[in-house]
């Protein structure tokens, strides 16, 4: 009697294992996958030739040379911030600490167009600064110094972020030590700290850099699509797509899906090698 | 030195008024000036007017789409969520691993990607569409594409949230309850749920939150008819587009104060989290 209960157990909850199994990959495939894949179906769906022959368009490459020149502005100066702010709330007992981490995690739940809408508020014809702007014919918003304001809010947080738990978890007796025995504060920074959160920061720039690369509400507020000049890669793949040219907005889709996939690899690679760390 | 100060510990290490000095004038510079220009922007209006705004047709129609779709890409996201963590945590099966890194793939895919290529597989010729479409169901233009954009975009935030809490559900627990004839479903409803509920709620309010304010991957399979699919985003854009600025800074004040509220939400969830943890041990 008992056996046959536990047999009729077994194989329900076989059934149940297949049967959840079946649905979480359904799930992923409708809703991510397949879209996933269809970037690349249609970027190449009409060959290899028309595929870079999209990519080497003109205003194309400007856009990737937008898109590159703002994370390379972008992801430096966030991560000089991301690492002073994680020294200062790391290494340090002050007052207002958590009201600081709070302020860093806001550019999280803020709508991306809610943060170029601050910038365009800030340095629009109708701004704050506007008339001085125009006074000494200095363009912010629709230009290169808007793109670079609106991904630095929105990519604000991603360094810090990761450095904040890690070096706080590490303590302070190492470079304590290191400063007590003589060592000055960049020595001390770059010989004791710097070594033990590598992993940390690597995958905060990894990130920081996707989503600097990637933004599209916050840029699109700011830029104001001018063809060439002011569309970055994802405001280039939304110009093309309203054109209907499929291909061409397709092929620079599938460079920022690249991108993505990339990042994820290695994020996952930089995950594995720190748990192997760890087990060490 | 530091010890004058009065609100800062005295520490040997050095380099405290260099680091925090950079990351306030930095953290004001980008956050805090921007913020507070669009506050003042949408204050310097008379109060009946901000409401009139924040209150008339078409803004109301774009919260109920905003909130509505949010509500139900965040619940869709909760259920299947809680499956796949489920899947990832308790069963070993062929592809786990990358199934387990193709969760994040939302985090790191740009969302103007993930618009475009929804709305192209979602319309009535796409690889999804064609199927829908004998069917009667039609997801591209309507508020049915919005939910399954805000679903993508939210995927990660309930997985990553639950997996953890998953991981940390006591085995003997289960075995006790099961061993005193409690069945599987007594077990899941009064061991398994009851630990990881804060963490899905968590998983949930980070979905919701991130989904009110997204943009990108919805404007391209929304259809963005007035009163009917558009989004709150969206709105704020079309006034910006209109050299309207007092209406986009009143619309932009409500939609920051409502992400300062699932701000306070998600802090005070984790403080539930923590404390029911700490109430454990």
């Amino acid at each position: 009697m008992a056996g046959r209960s536990l047999r009729r157990d077994r194989a329900q909850s076989r059934l149940a294992r297949v049967l959840l199994i079946g649905i979480s990959l359904a799930f992923l495939a409708v809703i991510l996958v397949v879209p996933v894949v269809s970037v690349l179906g249609y970027a190449f769906s009409r060959g290899l030739g028309v595929y870079l022959g999209a990519l080497r368009a003109p205003d194309t490459l400007a856009s990737i040379r937008l898109t590159l020149i703002t994370a390379a502005i972008v992801v430096p100066l966030n991560t000089v911030f991301g690492v002073a702010a994680a020294w200062a709330i790391a290494k340090f007992d002050f007052r207002g600490k958590q009201l600081l981490i709070t302020l860093i995690d806001l550019p999280f739940s803020v709508s991306p167009v809610i943060a170029g809408l601050m910038f365009v508020l800030l340095f629009g014809a109708q701004g704050w600064f506007g008339p001085w702007l125009r006074e000494h014919d200095f363009q912010i918003v629709y230009a290169l110094p808007g793109i670079v304001l609106a991904t630095l809010l929105v990519t604000f947080p991603y360094v810090a972020r990761e450095l904040i738990p890690i070096m706080q978890l590490q303590g302070r007796e190492a470079e304590e030590a290191a400063v007590s025995l003589g060592a000055g504060g960049w020595t001390t920074f770059f010989r004791v700290t710097l070594p033990s959160i590598r992993l940390g920061l690597l995958y905060g720039v990894i990130l920081c850099n996707a989503r600097a690369m990637g933004e599209f509400g916050a840029v699109a507020v700011v830029s104001g699509h001018i063809r060439g000049l002011t569309t970055t890669m994802p405001l280039q793949a939304q110009v093309l797509y309203d054109e209907y040219d499929l291909v061409g907005a397709f092929a620079v889709a599938s460079l920022l899906m690249l991108l993505a996939l990339f990042t994820l690899i290695l994020k996952t690679l930089v995950e594995a090698f720190g748990a192997r760390r760890r087990r060490a | 030195m530091a010890a004058a100060r009065g609100w800062v510990s005295p520490s040997v290490l050095p380099g405290f008024g260099l680091t925090l000095g950079f990351a306030g004038i930095f953290l004001a510079a980008i956050v805090l000036v921007p913020m507070a220009a669009l506050v003042m922007k949408a204050a310097s209006l008379p109060l009946p007017e901000l409401w009139r705004i924040a209150t008339e047709p078409r803004a109301l129609a774009a919260y109920r789409l905003s909130f509505g779709a949010s509500l139900i890409a965040a619940g869709i996201n909760a259920v299947f969520g809680f499956i796949i963590a489920w899947c990832l945590v308790r069963y070993d099966f062929p592809g786990r691993r990358l199934v387990d890194a193709v969760i994040d793939l939302p985090f790191a895919l740009p969302t103007a990607v993930s618009g475009i290529a929804l709305a192209t597989v979602f319309a009535p010729q796409g690889w999804l569409g064609r199927w829908l479409e004998p069917l009667g169901i039609q997801v591209a233009y309507t508020w049915l594409g919005v939910v399954v954009a805000l679903t993508l975009i939210g995927v990660p935030f309930v997985v990553r949230s639950v997996q953890p809490a998953l991981e940390e559900v006591d085995a003997s627990l289960e075995e006790a309850a099961e061993s005193l004839g409690a069945s599987r479903t007594m077990v899941f409803l009064r061991v398994i749920l009851p630990t990881v509920l804060p963490s899905l709620a968590t998983g949930f309010t980070l979905a919701l939150a991130r989904a009110v304010g997204e943009y990108g991957s919805v404007i391209f399979i929304a259809g963005n008819l007035p009163l009917k699919t558009e989004i709150m985003p969206l709105l704020i854009v079309i006034k910006l587009e209109q050299y309207d600025y007092l209406g986009a800074a009143a619309l932009g004040l409500v939609m920051l104060c409502v992400s300062f509220v699932m701000l306070l939400t998600i802090n005070a969830i984790n403080g539930w989290r923590i404390r029911r943890a700490a109430g454990r041990r």
